[in-house]
């Protein structure tokens, strides 16, 4: 059996090249941008989203309910292979259509488009539902003082519904961190892909994996203590409950 | 997680018959019938005969993860729940400690700590070398099972200590007042009423569930996943191996929705 010096080989987390920690905070750092693209993109799909589903016509509503059903019954991965392929396709065919030739998709771009699109259907379902949380007489009393819709949407709908909308939201931000992880099967050097091949260069998987885990942990709980901040924010005034 | 979040990432509800069919939806239908035949016509599917039988052995391997990995799960979700409603503190602390370990790091990366970290450890153990369990710690999917069981059994240990804490008081003091002792009490009101609680939960925690089961591919566990994998490979073909996948998990997820909405509407409930 092998002593516990030579299990864990601590110079082999050192920020200069024989050491891995530079290529993690690297790779850490691209995970952080993809899930911050992504999240964003997904509110924005998901606020357009929920728009859509609560106050669209017939056909609207159809379509984006086939959107969110699709996102939620298939797999992440799955959907991440088919949205990263398919995406990367069409913008070349775009481009070799308008004479640009093949263009050079970079992965980052890559990746918040596919986070996003999966994001954006979860973000819709979170938003609809906030939305159809906040009391009826609100929207009615500012469409009797006249507002327009995007009016009533910017002064009452939105400020109104966040409170409802901010837990799940949350959760949805915590989710979108641990997705990026799946960008590894596509072969995007993000944090879980670089952990791999470093743990798979110096044979020290345990290593590498639970160092790994400790900063995607530090994510995690760095993220609880702001959106409790936020919350205590947003909530104020309102009634606590349990 | 609540409800409402877990419906927002699983699919749980599917569209009634009586309010399905609407004019507008015929038009829908008629364009996605369409599109269907365009993809069955102009997409190459001469592979699908070959690999049905690989495909179908991936699916029951899919289903053989989920449905393992969901109930050993839950077994381990009552008490990891129930410590942190009655526990002491240092299990309490204990169980408080693995949800937010398990459910703050990707499953991916729990995967590959198991099957690469804790899988290159076992060997330089003699005793784990010569044990009966080693036939089975070579194999892949032990692994496979184990992360997502741990995974499985931190969410909805979650589920279980708000389901747990939500069982209305009274309740348990009548069950008291009765004379039960402290095992049948929890075995008569508190867990029964505590499980109804979690049912809609339980319900879109087993859909995200099988909407991770794909990730067990990436350790060399052979489920559906894997084989389209494997044909996408052999035949070169981008998008229609990924179609079908996408199409059995659908039709994967709509039953397991229509079979939680059976077992829910078997159990009596006045007022819930």
């Amino acid at each position: 059996m092998a002593d516990a010096g030579s299990l864990i080989n601590w110079s082999l987390l050192a920020l200069e090249p024989p050491g891995w920690g530079g290529a993690m905070l690297a790779g850490l750092w691209n995970s952080i941008q993809i899930a911050i693209g992504g999240y964003g993109l997904g509110l924005i799909l998901g606020t357009g989203g929920a728009m859509g589903k609560l106050y669209g016509g017939p056909v609207t509503k159809d379509l984006l309910e086939v959107y969110t059903t699709l996102v939620r019954a298939v797999p992440e991965l799955v959907l991440i292979l088919i949205l990263y392929y398919a995406g990367t396709d069409v913008l070349n065919q775009i481009s070799a259509a308008v004479g640009w030739g093949q263009v050079d998709i970079s992965g980052l771009a890559a990746g918040i488009f596919v986070i996003g699109v999966v994001q954006g259907a979860y973000s819709t379902e979170v938003i609809r539902g906030a939305i159809k949380a906040v009391p009826a007489g609100q929207i009615e009393a500012a469409r009797a003082y006249g507002m327009s819709p995007v009016q009533i949407m910017r002064r009452i709908t939105l400020p109104a519904m966040l409170p409802h909308a901010i837990p799940g939201l949350s959760n949805l931000w915590l989710i979108a961190t641990k997705d990026t992880a799946l960008l590894a099967v596509v072969g995007f050097s993000e944090l879980t892909l670089v952990t791999r091949q470093a743990a798979g260069t110096t044979k020290s998987y345990l290593l590498f994996f639970c160092a790994a885990g400790v900063l995607y942990l530090m994510i995690t709980l760095l993220s609880n203590v702001l959106i409790g901040f936020i919350e205590r924010h947003y909530r104020r005034g309102m009634v606590r409950t349990a | 997680m609540t409800e409402q979040t877990v419906s927002a990432l699983a699919l749980t509800e599917l569209p009634s018959r009586q309010s399905f069919f609407k004019p507008h939806r015929i038009v829908l239908m008629a364009i996605a019938a369409i599109i269907v035949f365009c993809a069955i016509w102009f997409m190459r599917w001469e592979w699908v005969p070959k690999y049905s039988g690989a495909l179908a052995y991936g699916v029951g391997v899919t289903l053989l993860m989920l449905f393992s990995t969901a109930i050993l799960g839950f077994f381990l979700a009552v008490p990891i729940g129930l410590v942190q409603v009655t526990g002491p503190w240092p299990l309490k602390m204990l169980a408080k400690g693995f949800c937010t370990i398990i459910r703050g790091t990707p499953l991916l990366l729990q995967l590959w700590l198991l099957y690469y970290g804790l899988g290159s450890l076992f060997p330089q153990f003699p005793e784990i070398r010569n044990s009966f369990l080693w036939p089975y710690l070579r194999e892949a999917w032990p692994y496979g099972v184990a992360a997502l069981t741990i995974s499985f059994a931190a969410y909805e240990g979650e589920v279980m200590r708000g389901a747990f804490a939500g069982v209305p008081p009274g309740e348990l003091e009548a069950a008291r007042a009765y004379g039960m002792s402290r095992f049948t009490m929890f075995r008569r009101i508190w867990l029964p009423r505590a499980v109804y609680r979690a049912l809609p939960t339980l319900n879109g925690e087993t859909v995200l569930q099988l909407k991770s089961t794909p990730l067990v591919a990436t350790i060399t566990v052979i489920d559906a996943y894997a084989v389209i994998s494997k044909v996408r490979q052999a035949t070169y073909l981008t998008y229609e191996p990924l179609l079908l996948l996408a199409l059995i998990y659908l039709c994967l997820t709509a039953i397991l929705v229509v079979a939680f909405r059976y077992f829910e509407s078997k159990i009596p409930s006045r007022g819930a």
